[in-house]
């Protein structure tokens, strides 16, 4: 278990920069989960720390010490990877020993480390299997027993999830959150799924680019978006995002189908300037078409048993989403008025940094 | 056990990296391959050169005095370049006559059989597999078996003449006559290697979409008219692999030839390699310098033919 | 199968077209052409010195069936004679005197008979004269050019495997500076045959003081720019996950080479070793060169210095040549498919 800074790490492959310059510092024992598009730099910021890639910049201290010229073997870390990467020509066993050999770590040593995390994992029964004799589930098993096998300073996960079907991927989702409140090491997890990152991480880190867009826990980063990107990026499905004007102190006009919406606060916001509302969908309400923040004609009715998805446009505005808690009796082109829940809206300036209202 | 022995070479090579960085390993990979190939390829092709440009018997470069061209001149001094007789080096000439000769036939008999077996292989009957492995069995035998073979079939009281002398022919010796000879060696070497060109040009029809024939079936194409305007077509990259790489062996002739007929009879056999091999190493002779100059004039040659090659390949995977 | 269903075989019978028939006459006719001339060198090397003076020569390995008569020490060879009164019968001959034979009936020993040698013809049985195996390996050095030639392809083949494979490795899995100059001069030897440079090569070779040593023939093919290319494209396959996944577990270089590369390229070493084996066994210009004093022979010198030798003694020589290609017989019936895949897709041999 360690703690982690990085400072200023830039990388680039001749002109193409995939990070400008990222800062973070992880503390021991926490959950932090790198999230962004695919090219974001998530994976090469993960790899760099592994040490499995050369910064073009900056430095990185694992517990104070600066390993950036450290290479991957002499870190102390373990990584679990997408594509599980174990050793195909070795028993469950061996590919779990394999690292705790080149430790140099006694006999016996291994086996009580490895019966151990084969505990853990219900994984006893296969040890003497081949990789090729297991199921997605059990490989995805064994390439977290490997990493767990070697105590290690840092787990780093990439994308472990990916090659899972959707059931399993819950499943396995869970037992990995179980897996950190029972042995606590700090662990670092890339993947582009929202869910795996809202219901894993301690703190989530989003990444565009090459720059960290946000970095806070869950609920901060879906409840305060720092900017525009996050706001679209976090949530499914996505949040409304509509052009609009500060009217004036306490009042944001949208469209020109839409009434002046007075809101508790528009914080820094000069009036007169062009400014992006957001709502989530679940913060838009149902009404009658006189109480109504707008109406829009239904495009679309998702039911999905549980909750219901509404999708309707209106003239000068992008389509936009509602969604409903439980099933309910939509038809196509029906009209339909909606009203934003006042407490929860989000703005953003012109350069898409949010408006700080709450 | 194994274990304890591979451990021997992990330390000292763990020691290494710990030494010089893991981002100097891969130069460790690479030096004993390359030690052998500066040792026994680069070296000796510098080497090579410098005997070519000096005389004398001794075996050591610094010991030998320098003649410039002289070799070369030696070589090319001809009165007429068809008739190797009219050379001082005759027998580099008749080497040279010879193996054209038998490069000419070889190759278009080697192309066009294996070209045949290759396209019957390909066509949907029993046993495939079996009569595959037949015509390419002889592949695997040494050059020295596969000339004691043929020297036993073919020698006076040999399979062969015991057929002609039953059919009511006589006897013919069939080494002993320059025709003879020729045609044999020609033959046995086809004989030899043919299932080698068969196996390449087979891989070449057995990656042509079996969609393109049923099309064509669909056509009505005609059997003929598929071969010509589908197959060979098709098979063209294989076909010049197989053309350039049947003249870059041939060239080379030595093995067979030099075991069942020595070159002769008299040099009506004799090929360019064994010129070279017996200019350097037979006891009468041992004239590196004029050796190195013929396998310069050779190697010449064979890069010319291996560029075609290259450049061949290289238009096939473009 | 029977011969017959094989023949008449087809995928349906409904387009018999006339080169099906071409193609089974002209594959029959190969089976005779490629695999008659090996079986009739095996059939020969079983033949007596007498049998193989025969003209014309008999298929099978025959000699003249020899019996025991009581009151003859030795067996006496066995003879179908024509007697004066037409008839014929089994006689054998105690000795011959000018164009009389004297001869005995084997089932009456104290009845002699007095034969023209023109009206008797030997009783032939099969028979395997399995001493042109066995005298060879007493007599001449046989045995030793044999374990000279084992020597050269397993030591050879070792070499090969392990300094190529390394090569592969470094040139499939890194990216370092001076990568694309080491691939061109593993191509530039590509062209550079053993032939072209087979004086200077005796002269590094005498230098290292090698001449007549088995290294000088192991050495100098050792690194196969064939061979790195081949292991290399097959690690190229390898995912490059499990390479990194290594590094993580704190292997070194040299482990992940031994203990990961190594084992997942398997197919390929196999492929390369076969191919390694054949050129070692068969080689013969450069051991022909290098070679000069018996005891170091392989095979394949020994036999072309026997061939000079033994002109006479045809029964050795086709017994030894066929014990020269029976290794590679086997081996070719045991790999034959792994074989013919391996250099379909390479295109090397």
């Amino acid at each position: 278990m360690a703690d982690l800074k990085l400072t200023d790490i830039k990388k680039a492959y001749g002109n193409v920069t995939i990070l400008h310059g990222v800062d973070l510092a992880i503390t021991d024992g926490e959950f932090v989960v790198f999230v962004g598009p695919s090219g974001c730099g998530k994976s090469t910021l993960l790899r760099i720390i592994a040490g499995l890639e050369q910064v073009s910049g900056g430095d990185i201290r694992i517990d104070g010490q600066s390993v950036t010229n450290v290479p991957a073997s002499d870190r102390g870390l373990a990584m679990v990877f997408q594509s599980y990467a174990l050793y195909p020509h070795m028993s469950v066993y061996k590919n779990m020993a394999f690292a705790l050999e080149n430790m140099g770590l006694g006999r016996s040593e291994v086996d009580k480390r490895v019966r151990r995390a084969a505990d853990m994992l219900q994984l006893t029964a296969y040890l003497d299997r081949k990789p090729r004799a297991l199921s997605g589930g059990q490989r995805q098993r064994v390439a977290i027993g490997r990493a767990i096998v070697r105590d290690p300073k840092i787990f780093l996960f990439d994308e472990p999830l990916s090659n899972l079907d959707a059931e399993l991927r819950v499943a396995t989702r869970k037992e990995l959150a179980a897996l950190h409140a029972e042995i606590g090491g700090t662990m670092i997890y890339v993947t582009h799924d929202q869910v795996e990152a809202m219901t894993l991480a301690d703190r989530i880190v989003v990444l565009r680019a090459g720059v960290i867009e946000q970095v806070g826990t869950p609920l901060e980063v879906y409840n305060h978006p720092a900017n525009l990107f996050v706001a679209g990026f976090i949530g499914s499905p996505r949040m409304n995002l509509f052009p609009a004007r500060v009217a004036d102190a306490g009042g944001v006009a949208v469209g020109s189908e839409m009434r002046p919406i007075i809101l508790p606060s528009t914080g820094h916001a000069v009036v007169g300037t062009d400014i992006t509302l957001g709502a989530r969908p679940e913060h838009i309400d149902v009404v009658g078409e006189d109480q109504a923040d707008i109406v829009i004609t239904l495009d679309l009715v998702e039911q999905l048993g549980g909750e219901t998805y509404l999708y309707g446009s209106t003239p000068g505005l992008p389509q936009l989403t509602v969604r409903q808690h439980g099933q309910a009796a939509y038809d196509r082109n029906q009209r339909l008025g909606l009203r934003l829940k006042r407490d929860a809206l989000h703005l953003f300036d012109a350069d898409g940094s949010a408006i700080r209202i709450r | 056990m194994l274990r304890g022995a591979t451990r021997i070479i992990d330390w000292p090579m763990e020691g290494l990296q710990r030494l010089i960085g893991e981002r100097r390993m891969p130069y460790v990979f690479l030096l004993p391959n390359l030690a052998f190939f500066g040792v026994f390829v680069f070296v000796p092709i510098s080497i090579n050169f410098l005997y070519s440009v000096t005389g004398g018997p001794a075996l050591f470069p610094a010991e030998r005095p320098f003649v410039g061209a002289g070799q070369y001149a030696y070589l090319f001094d001809c009165g007429s370049f068809v008739d190797p007789s009219s050379c001082r080096e005759d027998h580099f000439w008749r080497g040279v006559s010879n193996t054209l000769r038998f490069t000419a036939f070889q190759v278009v008999a080697m192309v066009l059989l294996s070209l045949l077996t290759a396209i019957v292989l390909n066509m949907k009957i029993r046993g495939r597999g079996f009569f595959r492995a037949v015509y390419f069995f002889p592949v695997l035998l040494s050059p020295v078996v596969v000339a004691l073979i043929w020297k036993w079939i073919l020698q006076r009281d040999g399979l062969l003449n015991a057929g002609i002398t039953g059919l009511g022919g006589d006897k013919i010796l069939f080494l002993s006559e320059p025709g003879w000879a020729m045609f044999w060696i020609i033959f046995v070497s086809v004989w030899a290697h043919m299932g080698f060109y068969t196996l390449i040009l087979l891989a070449g029809l057995q990656a042509i979409p079996a969609d393109i024939y049923e099309a064509a079936e669909m056509d009505a194409t005609p059997r003929w008219r598929v071969f010509w305007r589908l197959t060979l077509p098709l098979l063209w990259p294989n076909l010049i692999v197989v053309i350039v790489l049947a003249l870059i062996r041939a060239v080379q002739t030595f093995d067979e030839v030099f075991v069942l007929t020595g070159g002769g009879p008299g040099t009506s056999t004799l090929m360019v390699v064994q010129y070279i091999y017996e200019t350097a190493f037979s006891n009468q002779v041992q004239n590196f310098g004029l050796a190195a100059a013929a396998s310069v004039v050779l190697g010449i040659v064979l890069f010319a033919l291996t560029l075609a090659q290259l450049a061949f390949s290289q238009r096939k995977s473009s | 199968m029977k011969i017959a269903q094989l023949l008449t075989a087809r995928r349906d019978a409904s387009h018999r077209h006339w080169t099906d028939i071409a193609a089974y006459a002209y594959l029959l006719l190969g089976v005779v052409l490629m695999f008659g001339p090996v079986l009739w060198l095996v059939l020969s090397s079983f033949k007596t010195q007498a049998g193989l003076l025969e003209f014309p020569p008999s298929l099978l390995p025959m000699s003249q069936k020899e019996i025991s008569v009581a009151g003859y020490p030795q067996p006496l060879p066995l003879f179908t004679v024509t007697m004066e009164d037409g008839t014929t019968r089994q006689l054998a001959q105690v000795r011959r005197v000018g164009i009389q034979s004297q001869m005995v009936d084997p089932d009456n020993p104290s009845q002699q008979y007095r034969v023209a040698i023109d009206k008797r013809v030997p009783v032939r049985e099969f028979s395997l004269a399995t001493e042109n195996y066995t005298e060879p390996l007493a007599r001449f050095a046989f045995p030793r050019f044999l374990a000279n030639s084992v020597f050269v392809t397993v030591v050879a083949t070792l070499i090969t495997l392990l300094i190529n494979s390394m090569a592969a490795y470094a040139l499939s899995i890194y990216e370092f500076k001076g990568k694309n100059a080491a691939m061109l001069m593993v191509i530039g030897t590509l062209m550079i045959p053993i032939t072209i440079i087979l004086v200077p090569v005796y002269l590094v070779v005498t230098k290292l003081g090698l001449v007549n040593s088995l290294w000088a023939v192991i050495l100098p093919g050792a690194a196969t720019p064939t061979g790195v290319f081949l292991l290399r494209q097959y690690m190229l396959t390898l995912p490059r996950d499990l390479i990194e996944a290594a590094r993580m577990d704190k292997a070194s270089e040299w482990q992940i080479y031994w203990r990961i590369v190594m084992p997942l390229t398997l197919p390929a070493l196999a492929v390369l070793a076969i191919f390694s084996i054949m050129w070692r066994w068969n080689e013969f210009l450069w051991p022909l060169a290098v070679l000069t004093k018996t005891e170091v022979y392989t095979l394949q010198i020994g036999l072309n210095a026997f061939q000079g030798e033994l002109q006479t003694q045809w029964q050795y020589l086709l017994a030894m040549t066929v014990m020269t290609l029976t290794p590679v017989a086997i081996v070719f019936v045991f790999l034959q498919r792994f074989i013919t895949t391996g250099i379909a897709n390479t295109g090397m041999k």
